[in-house]
């Protein structure tokens, strides 16, 4: 018994059928418990005042944005290597979370430096870099529905997901040197955990584990759809042969 | 090899097209510019470097669709992938094709172009440089995106949404060269990491197109 | 009930609008899609047993 066992459609299917109910449920009380504990029960920030309660679905989508692209990336790999197609099928499952939870990040960071910083919007590094994530995201999505052929798709956008890693990561630092270039000293980004307090990490924490199950749960349910949307295909197919 | 560049370079010279038009639309966007963002002078200076490399590498888009797409309709990418050359080989000629083809020529005459925005003097050499230095990257960036679409009806649009975010970087340090130049700035650390990725580009991404070739030809 | 969000509610509040709103959005649209897809694929299997 491995894990590669699980790399049987069939398997999968049964497997994340019983797995689903408890991810789902866990992700809807942590999401619950966190943002309600964040929204009402967290004091206000001394500079931030009330606007320090978007942390709560900041940081944790922002996370998720990158994570997803990085469970694409292995995913995409065990299909290169392994020609496992419930893995390609995975990460065409995780990229349209992915992408809407970097819109949610993009989109609170925006709203909170309305107020903070007195812009919707400017071209820090850590900003751009999400905005050229998403523009990555919407490739990767248009490239998969572009093919008709599921194996061709599969490989292509593999490797895709693979080249776009590299220059995912060469666009962070470039767009880091760019900036100082610049503005020099001009830092806007939002303070990280280092020095978040024990109050707000809490909570924090809570969102986290929230939205981890949530990109699990949501990834099963999808991966299963597109399973299934596969065999449907494939069955279609055979008729018209037969 | 060679013959291979000699006939995509014939074909791409008999054919017209290519030069021609990514020379043209290079023009155009420059002289676009100052009817969109005023004629003052100062201000467009201090555009230009930007602008000339936008503009380049959005002419050096236009042509890339053409990489693999007429070899694919014919056939002749079969032959040629079934031939002793090995695909990567092949892919890197397709692309240093259209380097000499597209983007040699938007090099050329980009300096030229310069003038009608009233580039600053210390900023053609630099220009020049750092756009001869980045085209290599976008072409073999380029005909990846282009390897990636050949099979497909309506490529071309795909072909932009994929290929746009792979130049972020090449043009991010590009422009940055040509912006420093222009200033009077050390331009060596921009210059380097430009060299960097068209070298680093140059020297992996013809396996990624092969790789992605062979499974389009299945 | 309600916090003191004071002068930035309105920050706060539609930060927290849209995020939920897009959550809700994604999994409403992904149980759909799982749901149809589950149903379609019945009906062809049914299609392909009985012929």
């Amino acid at each position: 018994m491995s894990l590669w066992e699980y790399a049987n459609p069939v398997r999968f299917i049964r497997l994340t059928d019983r797995l689903l109910p408890p991810v789902a449920v866990g992700a809807l009380v942590c999401l619950v418990i966190g943002l309600i504990w964040g929204f009402f029960f967290t004091p206000d920030d001394y500079r931030q005042g009330s606007t320090v309660k978007i942390i709560y679905l900041h940081v944790p989508a922002a996370l998720m944005a990158i994570n997803a692209w990085l469970m694409m990336l292995v995913a995409s790999l065990i299909w290169i290597v392994r020609r496992h197609h419930v893995s390609a099928l995975a990460a065409r499952a995780a990229a349209p979370v992915g992408a809407t939870m970097t819109v949610i990040a993009l989109a609170t960071g925006a709203i909170w430096g309305q107020p903070m910083w007195g812009t919707w919007w400017a071209w820090d590094p850590r900003l751009t870099s999400f905005l050229i994530l998403f523009l990555f995201y919407l490739g990767y999505m248009a490239l998969w529905e572009a093919i008709e052929n599921d194996d061709t798709a599969a490989d292509l956008t593999s490797i895709l997901c693979l080249v776009g890693s590299v220059f995912a990561l060469l666009s962070r630092y470039a767009v880091n040197f760019w900036n100082q270039g610049l503005h020099q000293g001009a830092s806007l980004s939002l303070d990280k955990e280092e020095n978040v307090a024990d109050v707000f990490y809490l909570p924090l924490l809570v969102c986290i584990a929230g939205f981890v199950l949530l990109f699990v749960a949501l990834v099963f349910l999808r991966t299963q759809t597109e399973i299934r949307a596969r065999r449907m295909r494939a069955l279609i197919a055979r008729e018209r042969l037969a | 090899m060679k013959a291979l560049l000699w006939r995509d370079l014939a074909l791409a010279v008999r054919a017209g097209g290519g030069f021609g038009l990514g020379l043209s639309f290079f023009l155009i966007v420059t002289v676009m510019v100052p009817f969109s963002v005023g004629p003052e002078t100062a201000r467009l200076s201090v555009i230009a470097p930007g602008i000339l490399w936008l503009g380049a590498l959005l002419a050096c888009l236009l042509s890339l669709d053409r990489i693999f797409a007429l070899d694919f309709e014919d056939g002749s990418l079969d032959l040629l992938a079934t031939a002793p050359l090995p695909l990567e080989g092949i892919v890197t000629v397709k692309a240093l094709a259209h380097w000499l083809t597209s983007a040699l020529p938007l090099v050329i005459a980009a300096p030229a172009l310069g003038v009608f925005l009233n580039l600053p003097g210390p900023g053609f050499i630099w220009l020049f440089l750092s756009l001869l230095i980045g085209t290599p990257a976008l072409s073999v960036i380029g005909s990846f995106g282009a390897a990636l679409t050949v099979g497909l009806k309506r490529g071309g649009l795909l072909l932009s949404l994929l290929v746009l975010p792979l130049y972020v970087p090449t043009l991010i340090f590009g422009a940055e060269v040509a912006r420093r130049g222009a200033e009077g700035l050390a331009v060596e650390t921009p210059l380097l990491m430009l060299a960097g990725i068209s070298a680093g580009a140059l020297a992996l991404l013809p396996f990624a197109s092969a790789a992605v070739l062979r499974v389009n030809l299945r | 009930m309600m916090p003191d969000l004071g002068k930035y509610a309105d920050t706060v509040l539609s930060a927290y609008a849209v995020s939920l709103v897009l959550i809700a959005a994604l999994v409403a649209l992904s149980i759909w899609r799982a749901r149809r897809v589950r149903s379609d694929l019945e009906k062809v299997e049914l299609r392909g047993k009985r012929s």
